[in-house]
C-alpha cells in the first residue's frame, strides 16, 4: 500500500494512493461539501459542489472523483469556489419546485443543509417552476419530481448495491428525469425488489416512504453502510 | 435615541409570520420601548407612511396591488426584509406557477367547485388581478435582509430584530437560515 503525501488547505497529509482527495481531507478533519458522493456508491463527479483547486491545474477538480497525488497542492474553500458552490446550491433550488415548507424532508434534506453551509439567504435566479410528476403507483414508495436534484444516487443504489438497475435518467439538461425501468410508472415495474435502498440514499424529499407527510421523512443511511461493508469487509458491522 | 419606526405588510401569505412576530411574547415590551409600528395589519392605519425605517414584508408578490404596494414599501423605506419563506422564495404560493397562469386557478376555485354562482371575481380596482406567476419580494424590489422560515421561529425573529437595533443588519447565518 503506497502513501502519497499532499497538502491540503495548508495542512502536510499522508494518504494512501487509492483514496480520493474527499477522502483525505475527511480523514484529516477538513470537511467538503458534497451532494452526489454517498459512501458506498461509486463517485460519479455529478454535483460539482465538492470542487477543489489544485496547484497546476487551470480547471477545477471535483473532490471525489481526484485521487490523490505526491506533492499535490489542494485548496478547499478559496473565496472562488465558495462563491461557485452558493451559485449552484442556489441553482438546484431554481431549477424544480423545492417548498421546504410542505415537504417530507424538511429538516432533514441535504440540500436544505447545503443551503445553510454556503449560506445561502435567498435564491438569486429566477426560479424555472416547471411541471414535474409525482409518482404513487408504488405500493409502498413514492417519487416526487419536484424535488429531485438528479444527484443519480437512487440510480447506483439500485444497481450497485442491490443489482436490480431499475432506475435510469432520461432527457437532457433540465428536461432530464430519473425513471423507472422504460420509464413505466414504479409499481408496475417488473425489476424493482422493493427492497428500498433508493429510498435510503435519496438526499432530499424526491424518494419517499407513502404516507410521510411534512417533515417526517427520515433515513437510515447507516443502513446502506452496513450492507456495504458487509459485501466488502465480510463483517456485519456498522 | 429616537424611535425606530417599524412597519409590517403583509402581501400574498398566510399572516403566519405576523402570528410568529406575536410569539415575541414579552419581548414585545422590550421591543415597544424602542420602536413606533406606523404601519402594519394589526394597527388601524390606511396609508404606508413616509420615512419609515425599517419594514417586514411578508407574502409573495400574487397579484397588482402587490406590485404598487412594493413600489410605495421601497420608496418610503430604509430598510426592507423579506419576512418568512413566502417573501423570500415564493413558497406555497408560487405553488401555482407551474400551471403557467392564473386561469386554471381561478376556474378552480371559482367555477369547477362552486355550487352556487360559478364566476370568476372581477370588479376593476377592487378586486386586484392575479399575476399569472407569483414570485419573491426580491424579483421585485431591492431587499437589504432575508429572514427566512415557514413561519420564521420568533427567536429567528428576534435574532434579525437585535441585529436592527444594534444598527447592523449583517443578516442571519448557520441554522438560522433554514427554508420551511
Ligand atoms: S427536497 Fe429539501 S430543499 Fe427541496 S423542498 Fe424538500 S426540504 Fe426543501
Ligand atoms: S430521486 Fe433522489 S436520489 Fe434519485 S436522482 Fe433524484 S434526488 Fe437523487
Ligand atoms: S460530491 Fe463530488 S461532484 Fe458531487
Amino acid at each position: 500500500m503506497a502513501v502519497k503525501t499532499l497538502t491540503i488547505d495548508d495542512q502536510l497529509i499522508s494518504a494512501r494512493e487509492e483514496q480520493t482527495v474527499l477522502e483525505a481531507a475527511r480523514e484529516a478533519g477538513i470537511s467538503i461539501p458534497t451532494l452526489c458522493e454517498l459512501h458506498g456508491l461509486g463517485d460519479i463527479g455529478a454535483c460539482r459542489l465538492c470542487l477543489v483547486e489544485v496547484t497546476g491545474i487551470a480547471k477545477l477538480q471535483p473532490a471525489c472523483t481526484t485521487r490523490v497525488a505526491e506533492g499535490m497542492v489542494v485548496v478547499t474553500n478559496s473565496q472562488r469556489l465558495q462563491n461557485y458552490r452558493r451559485m449552484i446550491v442556489e441553482l438546484l433550488f431554481a431549477e424544480r419546485n423545492h417548498i421546504c415548507a410542505v415537504c417530507v424532508a424538511n429538516g432533514h434534506c441535504e440540500l436544505q443543509d447545503l443551503g445553510l453551509a454556503v449560506g445561502m439567504d435567498h435564491v438569486r435566479y429566477e426560479y424555472l417552476s416547471p411541471q414535474c410528476q409525482v409518482d404513487l403507483s408504488h405500493e409502498r414508495f413514492g417519487v416526487d419530481h419536484n424535488r429531485c436534484v438528479l444527484c443519480m444516487r437512487c440510480v447506483r443504489a439500485c444497481d450497485e448495491i442491490e443489482g436490480a438497475h431499475t432506475w435510469d435518467v432520461m432527457g437532457r439538461g433540465t428536461a432530464s428525469r430519473v425513471i423507472t425501468d422504460l420509464k413505466q410508472p414504479w409499481g408496475e415495474s417488473q425489476s424493482c425488489t422493493s427492497c428500498g435502498k433508493c429510498v435510503l440514499a435519496c438526499p432530499t424529499g424526491a424518494i419517499f416512504r407513502r404516507g410521510s407527510t411534512v417533515s417526517e421523512m427520515e433515513r437510515d443511511r447507516w443502513q446502506l453502510d452496513f450492507i456495504v461493508t458487509a459485501r466488502e469487509k465480510k463483517q456485519w458491522i456498522i | 435615541m429616537d424611535h425606530i419606526r417599524l412597519a409590517t405588510v403583509w402581501l400574498g401569505g398566510c399572516s403566519g409570520c405576523h402570528m410568529s412576530f406575536l410569539d415575541l411574547d414579552e419581548f414585545l415590551i422590550d421591543l415597544a420601548m424602542k420602536v413606533e409600528v406606523v404601519y402594519s395589519p394589526i394597527a388601524d392605519i390606511k396609508t404606508f407612511p413616509e420615512n419609515v425605517d425599517v419594514t417586514l414584508v411578508e407574502g409573495a408578490v400574487a397579484n397588482d396591488e402587490h406590485l404598487h404596494q412594493l413600489a410605495l414599501i421601497r420608496r418610503n423605506s430604509r430598510i426592507v426584509i423579506a419576512f418568512g419563506d413566502c417573501a423570500v422564495t415564493g413558497n406555497v404560493p408560487s405553488m401555482r406557477n407551474p400551471l403557467g397562469s392564473a386561469l386554471p386557478v381561478l376556474n378552480r376555485s371559482y367555477k369547477e367547485i362552486a355550487d352556487i354562482n360559478p364566476q370568476i371575481p372581477s370588479n376593476d380596482g377592487i378586486v386586484p388581478t392575479l399575476l399569472d406567476q407569483v414570485r419573491p419580494i426580491h424579483d421585485i424590489i431591492k431587499v437589504d435582509m432575508f429572514l427566512p422560515g415557514c413561519p420564521p421561529s420568533a427567536a429567528r425573529i428576534r435574532a434579525a430584530v437585535e441585529q436592527l437595533l444594534a444598527g447592523q443588519a449583517t443578516g442571519l447565518s448557520g441554522s438560522d437560515l433554514r427554508f420551511g
